[in-house]
């Protein structure tokens, strides 16, 4: 994958955010081109969450600004979030368990017509398209109710709905948590498909193996703080490790691209 | 499309399914039918009264009220929320439309309009139950137990001068007590079947259109056949007496709404999808606290028209409305009609199964003049029954799941 001669679909300069007197976040500087997956590592409490929770408009950030294709943009609230093209597969994958998969791809985007009654129909094709377009085959019926999905469908499901809405920018939290050997693969193959339909991407996750895998850059947080940019080719889990847990190798503000 | 060429194979594959399903504790409404089927049997045995024309229709002013209360429960225990207000806001309703026709009055109002206040004060009481619970997050075991308090108090409040007021108002009793044209009934059977067949035959055209999985079309005949046959059924019982009485209708045409807006609308989804998992509902951008607000109004909507008809039936009103076992019996009606206690499972028209299982055994153990405790230990027993089984199902879908 070559990432230098893409844009930049979502900056992050200087962003700053604190909980009473916690600084969860620290001047932090984030960038994730088109069709790039960047990893987001850290250890517990490096601010991953919270990077993700301010782009997605649950949080307000204190200081900073974010730019979205080079414009400033103002995220305050989650329908903000997801006019620009953001989305988030949250690490409890939000989908509601009662619901079958049609339901949950549509949750709260439904198609209806002037008498708020649903249009099932193009609904379930479009659906069906979606997987079908990102490969997910294990799924039996979109009727099914996602109770009765394996873990790996699920977060199939969910991050399927993540790109049915043509988003820009998809943040994967820990997508491969909870999952099985063969259905990491499943997964990570999927979050390889979305960059190449020129989605960004930005993957948390605490699982190096599973990032050097997938990703094309990797961003370090530790305490609040970015770290450092990392390209997979040209770096290694012993400095990305390093990295995570003692801060940068030589010095403390190496900002690299 | 590899799920259609599964779920369009013969007969033999789709009930083969739905054993499956069954098996993975979905057990549909095979309970209730069961429960209806066994307590027929029962009392038939017990009582010649029982299965005659002029019971039926008895039956079906007596679970009425109860039906429609629940109808209101099913929004609120589909959001996993609870209701322990709509006994006595029922009761408060049947006073507000006795008031609001008394003659003599200062607010003699007409009986319809008199019947439209009683609803909105059901409503506005479920609202204000619904936007505490909502907005301050107070749980609503809590805050509509205080609205029971609260409901009952007013009712004592308004009514201890009087102790009762009769209802003289022409359009307020019929709502109980109007019984319809033999004709009228049956093209209340005619209408239903058809609508009931466009519907399904809608669907399954449109679907296949779409080359979307459709189901076997001889189900979704059967289906019609079915329920339209139990509409002419119906019908033709209550002709055999003297018709079909007015608030049969009502109650049909309610759990028609009721079913609609759940199933088919984009709030029934969202209803549902509060119910399954509220945080999952909240990402997505559904505004939850709304959704939960509106499903108490609903409620208390709804147990404004139940009090009402318990008011038209016995043409007036007294401090005990809304009191004794109504509440429980509304409850029991929901949950007995296979919706979940936990929140996100069941349909609407459980409330008129679930109804309909209350009001025969009430209507039953009084026929064969059983005491009291009979009939509240057998209630008791079957909603019991009916929560194990709610219960069973929860665990045996979740051990489904994985």
């Amino acid at each position: 994958m070559s990432t230098d001669a893409q844009t930049v679909t979502l900056e992050l300069r200087g962003v700053s955010k604190s909980f009473g007197s916690v600084e969860a976040l620290h001047e932090v500087d984030f960038e994730v081109r088109d069709g790039e997956v960047m990893a987001l590592v850290g250890d517990n409490g490096a601010g991953k969450s919270t990077l993700i929770k301010c782009v997605a408009g649950i949080n307000s950030i204190d200081d900073g600004e974010i730019l979205f294709e080079g414009k400033r943009v103002s995220i305050h609230g989650p329908k903000d979030a997801a006019k620009l093209g953001i989305e988030v597969v949250y690490q409890d994958l939000a989908l509601a368990d009662n619901l079958d998969v049609v339901q949950n791809m549509y949750l709260g985007r439904e198609e209806h017509d002037f008498l708020f009654r649903l249009k099932e129909s193009p609904m379930e094709q479009k659906t069906a398209e979606t997987l079908a377009s990102l490969s997910v085959t294990t799924i039996r019926s979109v009727r099914q109710p996602v109770a009765t999905l394996s873990g790996g469908q699920r977060q199939s499901v969910a991050v399927a709905r993540a790109v049915m809405w043509n988003n820009r920018v998809v943040f994967l939290d820990e997508p491969t948590a909870a999952l099985g050997v063969a259905q990491t693969r499943q997964v990570l193959a999927l979050v390889r498909r979305l960059a190449e339909q020129g989605i960004a991407v930005v993957l948390v996750s605490h699982n190096l193996v599973d990032v050097f895998e997938v990703a094309d850059r990797i961003t370090v947080l530790r305490l609040g703080r970015n770290i450092g940019v990392y390209e997979r080719d040209k770096t290694n889990e012993q400095e990305i490790v390093q990295a995570i847990t003692f801060g940068a190798a030589h010095e403390e503000t190496e900002v690299a691209t | 499309m590899q799920a259609a060429a599964t779920e369009d194979a013969g007969l033999g594959a789709i009930l083969r399914a739905r054993w499956e399903a069954f098996k993975g504790g979905d057990v549909g409404s095979l309970p209730v039918i069961f429960g209806i089927v066994a307590i027929t049997i029962f009392f038939t045995s017990k009582s010649n009264i029982f299965f005659t024309a002029v019971n039926f229709s008895n039956l079906i002013g007596q679970m009425a009220g109860t039906t429609v209360i629940a109808l209101g429960i099913v929004f609120v225990l589909l959001i996993g929320e609870i209701d322990l207000s709509v006994g006595y806001v029922s009761g408060l309703a049947s006073v507000v439309v006795a008031e609001m026709q008394l003659p003599g009055s200062s607010h003699d109002y007409p009986g319809l309009i008199a019947i439209g206040l009683a609803v909105l004060t059901g409503a506005v009481f479920g609202g204000i139950q619904g936007s505490v619970i909502a907005f301050i997050g107070v749980p609503s075991f809590i805050v509509t137990l205080s609205g029971l308090l609260i409901a009952e108090g007013l009712i004592i409040k308004i009514i201890s001068n009087q102790g009762s007021i009769a209802i003289q108002d022409q359009q307020i009793n019929d709502i109980a007590n109007y019984i319809l044209t033999k004709n009228t009934g049956w093209i209340i059977a005619i209408v239903f079947t058809v609508g009931l067949a466009l519907a399904s035959f809608g669907t399954y055209f449109s679907r296949r259109r779409a080359g979307l999985p459709t189901g076997n079309l001889v189900i979704t005949i059967v289906r019609v056949v079915f329920y339209g046959g139990l509409a002419f059924a119906g019908v033709a019982v209550c002709n055999h007496d003297r018709g079909v009485p007015l608030v049969g209708l009502i109650v049909l045409a309610v759990v028609v709404l009721g079913s609609y807006l759940a199933g088919r609308t984009t709030f029934g989804r969202h209803v549902y999808a509060v119910g399954g998992n509220a945080e999952a509902a909240r990402r997505a951008g559904i505004n939850v606290k709304l959704i939960r607000i509106l499903c108490f109004v609903i409620s208390g909507a709804m147990a404004g028209l139940g009090g009402i008809i318990f008011a038209s039936r016995l043409n007036g009103v007294d401090q005990t409305f809304g009191g004794g076992t109504l509440l429980l019996d509304a409850i029991s009606a929901a949950v007995i009609g296979g919706v979940s206690l936990f929140g996100g499972r069941g349909r609407v028209s459980g409330a008129l199964f679930g109804g309909l299982i209350i009001g025969m055994i009430s209507n039953g153990t009084d026929l064969i003049g059983s005491a009291d405790w009979v009939k509240y230990v057998t209630t008791g027993g079957i909603l019991l029954a009916a929560v194990t089984l709610d219960t069973l199902a929860r665990r045996r879908q979740a051990a489904a799941g994985r």
